[in-house]
């Protein structure tokens, strides 16, 4: 084969970046077979004999004969051997991933050529059916379109006046309202760190979901300070019925609680507060929130679909997780009544008695509807009607 | 029986690396261990004196190995080698702008060398220098770079300071092996176009593993299973690419010949392999 190619770098030296040419005219030759170097950097030969010896090939002296040739490279094997046995991680399209990724794929891409060997990574949520759903790469794109500015997005300079009770029920329901996102952050931003990234529009769709409760977070806080004011109460019940989301290790469970119940059962308090904010920044901030939170409730309800079409065994596990979360809450006070009262009154508008009564059946309508919504939902995912019955009102009297 | 490997730890890799081998032999049926040394000397005396069944040796600790060997009469042997350590050159580099063109130009000029101990670095150009007819300390000036000595110049230290001593015009001339001059053209110790190589020397052998006398079975088994170890093997190829090699060969004696004749000419060791070198200590 010796003298068939030829390689000239010309003024290129291993300095700046031959080695890139070299070992592309060695990939098109098999081991054993030749590259004839040639260039004009002086220490072009002592660098490609180094080089050489690093990477596993050989080079043999030139002679004058060789026209110009100032070494020739036996190729070797090494980056073959490197590669002998490396595999696919599965496809970068969505159809294309594999049900049980390898731990050993780590955090490469998805579809990248993977070097046989490494660590294990430490993602324990690792099976396509714990955590897939088909609806998910849709839902990532149109959640990464749909994102927005709590800068702009909210005309803060809105002009109001609110009575101070009404607008200290505003900050009371916004301090609840925080507190609860912050749960909604804090649990899929555990989860994401134990899914395997094989199953990458779940964790975009989760990093992205965890940036709606912190921009949540943001405009429900700038709303609560808005005039200057203190924020309200948190008490040890909504405390309580918070902290039994974050104990919740499995994936779907996990959904199922935070956001097929939780998050379904806020959509209706925050169609409630649109519909009776007192002043125009209130009815914002919520809006903007319930549209993100109509994603979340989609997904969880789209995940859970999925899985319990594999899992006949799924809704028993789901009950289960509802009366495990009701019984660990049955002797708290469920809703802090700071908050109740503070719905009430924003349902009243005035602060008069026959105000506060109708005020008082609208709650007691939210709730209603809040439990019809946990219902149906329950209903799409497999339950009869009567044990969905049950299971919403096993929910925690908190909403979240 | 365990077979016990002496290695010098000239850096913390030294660790994974052997750690690595001890776990991949231990599971392919071959008890190991491994003993760490601060330099090569006594290493090689423990070897020597039966303390250690193998010995991850510098060239120059071989040469030692043969010499106290064969004064207590038995014989040093290499038993593998890495693939990387055959035909290795030292390089002699001069600022691209000066003017010399010759090894013979460097009279009455200073070189810069690596540490004391270091074969590819000072012990082999020196020699170099002496076969071009420049005497140390009489017709050129050699200025030592000692970093690690003891190491017998596995710390890169030494051929770097020379070769920036070289860059800031304290030296006409430096001396470090291929690799590192290919090594700091790369990472941009050497920027591109400011040296020239005005000489390269022959090739000389590097490292081997090293045993006295004809191998026992259990080091024939280690070297078998040396050499079988493969590129292609994900438990294998980390070691490899952290130890630099990608496959295990044959021990060579023969590739010594100028290491061997640079010690004489430096009164390094005695025949009997006594430091007799001034000014060593490791």
């Amino acid at each position: 084969m010796t003298g068939d190619q030829v390689l000239d770098l010309r003024s290129l030296g291993f300095e700046r970046g031959a080695h890139i040419l070299v070992r592309a005219a060695l990939e098109r030759l098999r081991p054993g077979e030749e590259l004839g170097v040639t260039g004009n950097d002086p220490a072009l030969v002592v660098h490609l004999e180094a080089w050489c010896r690093q990477v596993g090939h050989r080079v043999r002296p030139a002679l004058d004969a060789d026209g110009g040739v100032r070494a020739w490279v036996v190729r070797g094997r090494a980056d073959l051997d490197r590669w002998a046995g490396a595999e696919r991680a599965g496809g970068p399209a969505p159809a294309e991933i594999v049900s049980a990724p390898a731990l050993d794929w780590g955090l490469a891409a998805r579809g990248a050529l993977i070097e046989r060997g490494g660590p294990d990574a430490p993602f324990d949520i690792a099976h396509r059916d714990l955590v897939w759903a088909e609806i998910a790469p849709a839902l990532y794109a149109n959640a990464a379109s749909a994102q927005w500015n709590p800068e702009t997005a909210v005309d803060w300079n809105a002009e109001f006046s609110l009575a101070p009770e009404v607008e200290r029920a505003v900050v009371q329901v916004m301090t609840y309202l925080i507190e609860n996102e912050q749960a909604a952050l804090v649990v899929p931003a555990r989860l994401l760190g134990r899914i395997h990234p094989h199953f990458r529009e779940v964790l975009q769709l989760l990093a992205v979901q965890a940036a709606d409760e912190a921009r949540h977070m943001e405009v429900f806080t700038r709303r609560a300070l808005l005039r200057g004011g203190e924020l309200g109460t948190s008490s040890v019940s909504g405390r309580q019925s918070l902290a039994t989301l974050l104990t919740e290790a499995d994936f779907s469970l996990a959904s199922f609680l935070l956001s097929v119940l939780g998050e379904g059962s806020f959509l209706n308090l925050l169609e409630f507060l649109d519909l009776h904010a007192p002043d125009p920044v209130t009815r914002q901030v919520t809006r903007l929130a319930r549209r993100d939170e109509a994603r979340h409730v989609a997904f969880g309800v789209a995940h859970l679909k999925h899985q319990g079409d594999l899992d006949p065994t799924l809704r028993v596990k789901l009950r289960a997780a509802v009366e495990r979360r009701y019984q660990s809450l049955v002797d708290t006070a469920g809703l802090n009544q700071d908050v109740f009262d503070s719905l009430v009154i924003l349902a009243a508008g005035h602060w008069t008695p026959d105000a506060v009564g109708r005020g008082y059946d609208k709650v007691l309508a939210l709730q209603a509807a809040m439990d019809e919504g946990r219902q149906r939902r329950l209903v799409h995912l497999g339950f009869p009607a009567d044990e969905a019955a049950d299971l919403s009102a096993l929910h925690t009297r908190n909403f979240m | 029986m365990t077979v016990l490997l002496g290695a010098v730890a000239y850096d913390p890799k030294v660790v994974t690396i052997w750690d690595g081998f001890r776990a991949l032999l231990g599971d392919r049926g071959l008890e190991f261990d491994y003993l760490l040394y601060s330099h090569y000397e006594r290493q090689v005396e423990d070897l020597v004196a039966g303390r250690i069944d193998t010995a991850w040796n510098s060239p120059l600790a071989w040469i030692r190995s043969e010499r106290l060997a064969r004064a207590n009469g038995a014989r040093a042997v290499p038993l593998v080698m890495r693939d990387t350590d055959r035909d290795l050159t030292s390089v002699i580099v001069v600022r691209a702008d000066s003017g010399f063109e010759k090894v013979s130009d460097l009279e009455g000029r200073t070189v810069g060398v690596g540490a004391v101990d270091s074969p590819q670095a000072t012990l082999i150009p020196t020699s170099f220098l002496r076969a071009a007819g420049l005497v140390p300390g009489r017709s050129v000036t050699v200025r030592r770079f000692d970093v690690g000595v003891g190491l017998h110049g596995d710390h890169v230290g030494g051929e770097r300071d020379a070769v920036r001593a070289l860059l800031a015009g304290q030296v006409d001339a430096a001396a470090i092996i291929d690799t590192n001059h290919l090594t700091f053209g790369r990472e941009g110790t050497i920027p591109a176009g400011s040296t020239r190589i005005l000489a390269q020397t022959g090739p000389f052998d590097h490292c081997n593993l090293t045993v006295l006398g004809e191998p026992t079975a259990q080091l024939g088994h280690l070297r078998d299973l040396l050499l079988g170890m493969s590129y292609t093997d994900p438990a294998v190829r980390p070691l490899f690419d952290l130890e630099g090699l990608t496959m295990w060969q044959e021990g060579r004696a023969s590739g010594y010949g100028l290491l061997t004749a640079a010690v004489a000419e430096a009164g390094f060791y005695d025949d009997a392999g006594a430091v007799t070198a001034p000014d060593y200590r490791p």
